[in-house]
Parts: C-alpha cells; structure tokens; sequence
C-alpha cells in the first residue's frame, strides 16, 4: 500500500506539473497584474484543457500524499515524494524542450540528496 | 519590472504560500484529529479556522506557481522552488522550537547549494534563442 501511494504521489505530480507547465505557456505570460485583469487570466486559465487535467492530477497527488503521511512516516514521505523531480526534469527536456544544462541536474541531484538529510 | 525581477518576487511569493499554507493546514489538521473519511466531516473541516487560512494560501500559492509557469521554465522553477524544504526546516526550529540536527543541517546546505546552482541559469529557455550563452 505504502509503495502504491508512493507511485501515485510521483506520478499525479509529475502529470499536473507538465500540464500545468504545458496549459501556462500556451496561455503566454502574465504581465497584468491588476484585479480585473487577473479575475479574467483566471477565468481564461481555468477552461484550458492541459490546465484541467494538471489540477485533477494535483487534487489525486494531494490526497494520495495525505494519505501517505498516515500510514508512513514524514521522513519516508518527503524525500519519496521529492523523486517527483526526477522524471518531471526528464520531461522538461524532452516534451517540454527546456533548456536543461548540467546546472539544472547537478542542482536537481544537490536537493534530492539534501532532502533525504533533512527528513531525518 | 524587469523578468528576473518579476521571476524573483514570484518565486518567494510561491515558496512562503507554500510553507505557510501546508503549515497551518496541518496544525488544523492536528487539532481536529481523527476526523475518518466521510466527505460531510472533511467539508466541516474547512471552516476551522487554521484549516480555512491554510486553504486560501494554497489558493494564493496555486494562483503564483501558475503565474510563474506562464513565463519560466518547469525544470527552473521546480528546483528553485525547493527552497520551501529548507524554509520548513527554519521554521520549524523558530516556531516551534524543533531541533536542527546535524543531519538536517547538513541537509539545507545541499539543498540551498543546489537551488543556488539552478538559480544561476537562465529562467527562460525560449530566452536563451538566438542569444549567446
């Protein structure tokens, strides 16, 4: 069950961070800050299909991390959760076409390994 | 306002709505204890105080992770981001007085070596075309 719920965490925050990434650049930059304007980037937004899908993902990570954290312990949870990075940067390079340098992995290795030290 | 400048304010609003979210999510969380799985007790507890504020700076954290997506980078502003571990693990030891074991410290200097390494490349890769590096 434990592994089952680890599985679900990576992969529904995999999915709704790619999408969410996917769904925002197809909406363009936000460059207006002002109530009205927001209210409509937000009404925008929420009848994008990437941007659909990534929330359904996130409420599935969400709940699925809950869950984890009550039959495992913080110091299990985090740093699982964390190898979220992994394939989401994998991703970025390859459907996302980011620029990922070698800056961008060794800093992704750096945190993974420095959350496992602080979940301890 | 300039882009690094727009992505920096970003970022510190996500990581803090982020920290400051989950934090009193949990402690409502906590006070309410075992409140088992029926949808009627999950909805009631919203409207507890700390759970109430937790959801809206989940909403507020939401609202500028996606702002910040619209223009940066996925494999930026995920890395970047995870300062918030390491925000946590302050504000842990200031309000509530936890200890910061040498495991843990040992932790936020990897994490803060790490998020400084992603944060010196360019948040933009569509930036990056046709400029030189």
């Amino acid at each position: 069950m434990k592994w089952v719920l680890v599985l679900m965490v990576i992969c529904a925050t995999t999915v709704g961070d790619v999408f969410r990434s996917l769904g925002m650049r197809q909406h363009g930059e936000i460059h207006d800050f002002r109530p009205g304007a927001i209210g409509s980037a937000v009404g925008m937004v929420a009848r994008n299909s990437f941007v659909i899908i990534s929330t359904c993902a996130m409420a599935v990570s969400f709940f699925s991390f809950m869950k984890l954290v009550s039959i495992a312990p913080m110091s299990f949870a985090v740093p699982m959760s964390a190898a979220a990075f992994i394939p989401e940067t994998l991703l970025a390079r390859v459907l996302l076409k980011e620029a990922v340098d070698w800056r961008r992995w060794a800093g992704v290795g750096l945190i993974l390994i420095g959350v496992v030290f602080i979940s301890q | 306002m300039t882009l690094t400048a727009k992505t920096r304010l970003f970022a510190v609003l996500t990581i803090l709505s982020n920290v400051a979210g989950n934090s009193f999510l949990t402690r409502g969380m906590q006070q309410l204890g075992g409140i088992g799985n029926s949808p009627v007790a999950l909805i009631a507890a919203l409207f507890h105080p700390w759970v109430a504020l937790g959801v809206v700076l989940l909403i507020v954290w939401t609202l500028t992770h996606m702002a910040l997506l619209s223009w940066a980078d996925l494999s930026y502003v995920m890395p970047v981001t995870a300062i918030s571990y390491v925000v946590t693990a302050f504000a842990g030891r200031l309000f509530l007085g936890e200890n910061v074991s040498l495991a843990r410290w040992i932790g936020i200097v990897l994490v803060t070596a790490g998020v400084t390494l992603v944060g010196r490349t360019a948040a933009s890769s569509a930036l990056l075309e046709g400029k030189p590096q």
